[in-house]
């Protein structure tokens, strides 16, 4: 069978008790692995403010699976998704061979906050700017 | 004062643009990371164009894509007021 990489960020309702979240996660990590998928990554990134409402929340708990599976378990993912309740938006990609490399940089924190990706681009920043104001 | 048209002097607007991507050997523009979209968006969240942000052809339209993503996600707003 075909392989991919795959990584779907999903949003969980905020009403939602640590408990229920921890279930929810544990429920679609076995769809995923009953399905004969290989987890490689996961971020749990906890509650989040949302830049717009959504079902009239202003929050949400954020979660990420990085998994290597065939290409019919996005559809099974998919569906699993649009009939819990509980998730309110997801969002699946594949991933390419810059982004692999991107997520590899990732998980092994390299990339953080201020370091890889930020750094160089930071100090442009401004000269960007001011090229923007003129 | 003069009638003559005296060539002005226009120091700062001689600046080449660059593509930011290029330069800083980025090859993934990553979505979930709404902070560094920031840059690539106006203050009522709408995609700046390639005039202004001086990106490449391949890299404006990856940057578009994340911008998109990040919107689905509510990593970034839609619309916006005052962003900046």
């Amino acid at each position: 069978m075909f392989q991919n990489q795959y990584e779907t960020v999903f949003i969980l309702t905020p009403v939602l008790s640590e408990a229920q979240i921890k279930e929810a996660v544990e429920k679609f990590k076995k769809t995923l692995t009953d399905n004969g998928a290989e987890l490689v990554h996961e971020e749990h990134w906890g509650l989040r403010k949302l830049a717009y409402t959504i079902q009239h929340k202003n929050t949400g708990y954020y979660q990420l699976f990085q998994y290597k599976a065939n290409t019919s378990i996005v559809a099974t993912l998919e569906t699993d998704f649009k009939r819990d309740e509980r998730v309110m938006r997801y969002l699946t990609t594949k991933l390419d061979k810059y982004a692999l490399d991107y997520s590899q940089r990732r998980s092994k924190g390299l990339i953080g906050k201020k370091n890889v990706e930020s750094a160089p681009a930071d100090s442009k920043e401004e000269k960007a700017e001011a090229t923007t104001q003129e | 004062m003069s009638l003559v048209n005296d060539p002005v002097d226009r120091k700062d607007t001689a600046r080449k643009k660059y593509c930011r991507f290029k330069k800083a050997g980025i090859k993934f523009v990553d979505y979930k990371d709404p902070n560094f979209l920031l840059k690539f968006v106006n203050e009522q969240g709408k995609i700046l164009p390639r005039r202004l942000t001086g990106n490449s052809l391949k890299f404006q339209r990856k940057v578009s894509v994340a911008i998109k993503r990040a919107r689905h996600l509510a990593l970034l707003p839609f619309v916006a007021d005052g962003l900046k």
